[in-house]
């Protein structure tokens, strides 16, 4: 589905991406996790099609199709699907109105008419029960005066009303107690069939006890150092980054 | 000749049209010879600084259009908030348009100026109103001087008006170039509550200048919301001059969209002659190509424990320039005033220009006085967010413009209004997103 080679790249002449190489299969959850500063975050917004960063080697294929040159937008309607690790609040659009303008806009770039309202309606009700959301939380103003739980709990819900073939989940783990923890993990849990993926990128392994991994990468430095199953993850948790860095170093 | 003095020499002319012997009639002599000494402002005006009237003022304007245009309702439909009963005071070239119209005498009075200035009846409200609010620049001194027609409403006490008032301007291009100067009168009386919405529409590319002044007085615990809809083609040109006097307990609105036009100047003044009066003066303005819209407000707090409360967005694009010059003056006397101003932009091109300006006269010590304007660009991580949904470029763009106005939209109490303002703004915007929902 998603194959990424030697991908290269940097924000303002500053090189932060050094080479990645990484293919997610269909039906694959994927973690991605490192110290601050690796490119984790670059590695997301790069996927998802963020203009400030600029691709000077390498190439991103999303079903054998090269997406380098798409837009965003192009990137969403194909499927792709970032939950972002500081989401953007926006005072004066509602959490509803911003769904119906998204999925739409969605429609209209397959060619297919607006989804009926009652049809909306019916989605927004049954994916705000999944994620356990008050639902006149839907009508407040897009992120604005969210806690960072609501703000994450958000980002689940509109990847809910999207269904994206590969979601990328930016450090959604962050901000979250242990309820809104097991909450989200559950919601992406339910979404996961065996035709999208996942690619979780974390700080922390807690988040991979409930929606465990097929694969765990470790990146630093911009590069993809180490790979490994599950047990990877908690190798991690116990021993930290340093012994990484050292044999990278060595 | 110049504007000016063919102005001042037609008014002879003007003077074989209405009855002379009005008591009317020496408050416009008076009038036109403020305007010969003032004349209209310059750049040299502080209040005028960022404002050149010269492009508006070269063409050689007609100041009485010579016949009637007839126009069918269902021609001009569309500039009408018509999904809800009102009553309407139309005017085509500055004549009445009775078969647009829907006036009453049902308990209110809303009807014309010329029946007001002329009927023996309305001669006390006329005495005691008529150009007592206004101030006595060259402008509106020149509007004075041809006063006779516009809207005359008045509403005695105790009377909540049911249905909205729409005073609505049409011009045909008649003549090739016109200047309108409509006058409009409105008196609410005490407990009473009325909504009024205002229009002027060019029908042609002809150019058209109106130098419009309304005088609006509220009465104690009387309410007035007032909306103005600017979305005239792109060679007519308004000087609208809006006066407002409060007394105590009376709560005013004034929302003006300003999205058309070739220049648009405000001058809109609120006097608070009376404790615990709240004012309130948003605006929208999103304009493009070489547009002006110049925001120029002014509220005096004359008195204790009042409010006032300003808000305009602006989003200007191509070579648009805006301005808001923002007054507020506190006198000595009114102590625990409360005044809030924010002026916040958008320029969404590098050709583009917002001067503003808050000015605050504050001579009590007692006094919440907070004033902040913004000028900004377009927040790109918003932009990234929205279209990492699938929102294209233009559209994130339309939408945050929108939402960036949404304060303004919110405080409209007609539903109608505010679809019609969202629908214009759509338009504006070149997208087809519905924004209500």
């Amino acid at each position: 589905m998603l194959k990424i080679n030697n991908l290269h790249a940097s924000v303002e002449d500053k090189s932060i991406l050094r080479g990645i190489n990484l293919e997610v299969k269909p039906g694959e959850v994927h973690a991605i996790m490192g110290p601050n500063g690796s490119g984790k975050s670059t590695l997301a917004s790069v996927i998802a099609g963020k203009e400030e960063y600029e691709v000077s080697e390498g190439e991103i294929l999303l079903d054998d199709e090269n997406i380098d040159e798409l837009a965003a937008e192009e990137r969403a309607h194909k499927g792709i699907f970032l939950s972002f690790q500081y989401p953007v609040e926006i005072p004066g659009v509602s959490v509803t109105n911003f769904m119906k303008a998204a999925i739409n806009e969605t429609r209209k770039a397959k060619g297919l008419p607006d989804m009926p309202a009652n049809e909306m309606l019916k989605m927004i009700r049954e994916k705000s029960e999944m994620l356990e959301i008050d639902r006149k939380f839907l009508s407040r103003s897009l992120n604005e005066g969210f806690s960072g739980g609501e703000k994450k709990r958000n980002e689940i819900f509109q990847m809910a009303m999207l269904e994206p073939k590969l979601a990328i989940l930016d450090e959604t783990d962050s901000g979250l107690d242990i309820d809104a923890l097991r909450i989200v993990a559950n919601g992406v849990n339910k979404l996961k069939s065996k035709d999208n993926a996942v690619i979780v990128i974390t700080h922390y392994q807690r988040l991979l006890d409930y929606i465990v991994p097929d694969f765990v990468h470790v990146l630093y430095d911009g590069r993809i150092v180490k790979s490994g199953g599950k047990e990877l993850a908690h190798e991690l948790e116990e021993k930290g980054y340093d012994w990484i860095k050292e044999e990278v170093n060595a | 000749m110049e504007l000016k003095e063919k102005l001042i020499s037609s008014f002879m002319a003007f003077e074989n049209l209405v009855d002379v012997d009005l008591p009317v009639h020496d408050v416009r002599s008076e009038a036109i010879k403020r305007f010969e000494s003032q004349g209209f402002p310059s750049k040299k005006e502080e209040n005028w600084k960022y404002t050149s009237l010269n492009n508006v003022l070269k063409h050689n304007y007609s100041v009485f259009p010579k016949h009637d245009n007839a126009i069918e309702y269902n021609d001009v439909k569309k500039y009408f908030i018509h999904d809800i009963d009102t009553y309407k005071v139309v005017f085509i070239d500055g004549k009445y348009a009775s078969h647009l119209s829907q006036t009453t005498h049902e308990g209110i009075d809303v009807c014309l100026m010329s029946s007001a200035l002329s009927k023996p009846k309305y001669q006390p409200i006329i005495e005691n109103y008529f150009d007592k609010v206004a101030t006595k620049d060259g402008l509106t001194s020149l509007n004075t001087a041809f006063s006779c027609e516009g809207a005359y409403i008045h509403i005695g006490k105790n009377i909540s008006v049911a249905k909205p008032i729409q005073i609505v301007h049409f011009s045909t291009g008649s003549e090739a170039a016109l200047m309108l100067q409509p006058r409009n009168l409105i008196v609410v009386d005490e407990n009473s509550h009325v909504q009024i919405i205002e229009r002027h529409q060019s029908l042609t590319d002809n150019p058209v200048l109106t130098n419009s002044v309304t005088e609006i007085y509220a009465d104690k615990r009387a309410i007035v919301d007032y909306y103005k809809i600017q979305n005239d083609n792109e060679n007519a040109s308004l000087i609208d001059n809006t006066f407002i006097d409060q007394k105590r307990e009376s709560v005013t609105s004034v929302h003006t969209f300003s999205f058309g036009g070739k220049l648009t100047r405000n001058n809109l003044n609120f006097y608070q002659n009376g404790e615990r009066i709240d004012s309130t003066l948003k605006g929208v303005t999103i304009i493009g190509n070489k547009q002006h819209v110049d925001h120029n407000t002014l509220v005096h707090h004359i008195e204790p424990n009042c409010e006032s409360h300003q808000d305009y967005k602006g989003i200007f694009g191509d070579s648009a320039t805006g301005v808001f010059n923002g007054k507020v003056i506190v006198n000595k006397e009114a102590q625990k005033t409360n005044a809030f101003q924010a002026n916040n932009n958008i320029l969404v091109s590098d050709k583009a220009t917002i001067n503003t300006k808050p000015q605050l006269e504050i001579f009590a010590d007692d006094v919440k006085c907070s004033h902040g304007c913004t000028i900004g660009q377009l927040d790109e991580s918003a932009m990234f967010y929205l279209r990492s949904r699938g929102i294209p470029e233009k559209e994130a763009k339309a939408l945050l413009m929108y939402a960036f106005s949404n304060n303004v939209l919110s405080s409209v109490k007609i539903p109608e209004i505010k679809q019609r303002i969202t629908k214009i703004i759509a338009t504006k915007l070149g997208v087809n997103i519905g924004f209500d929902l």
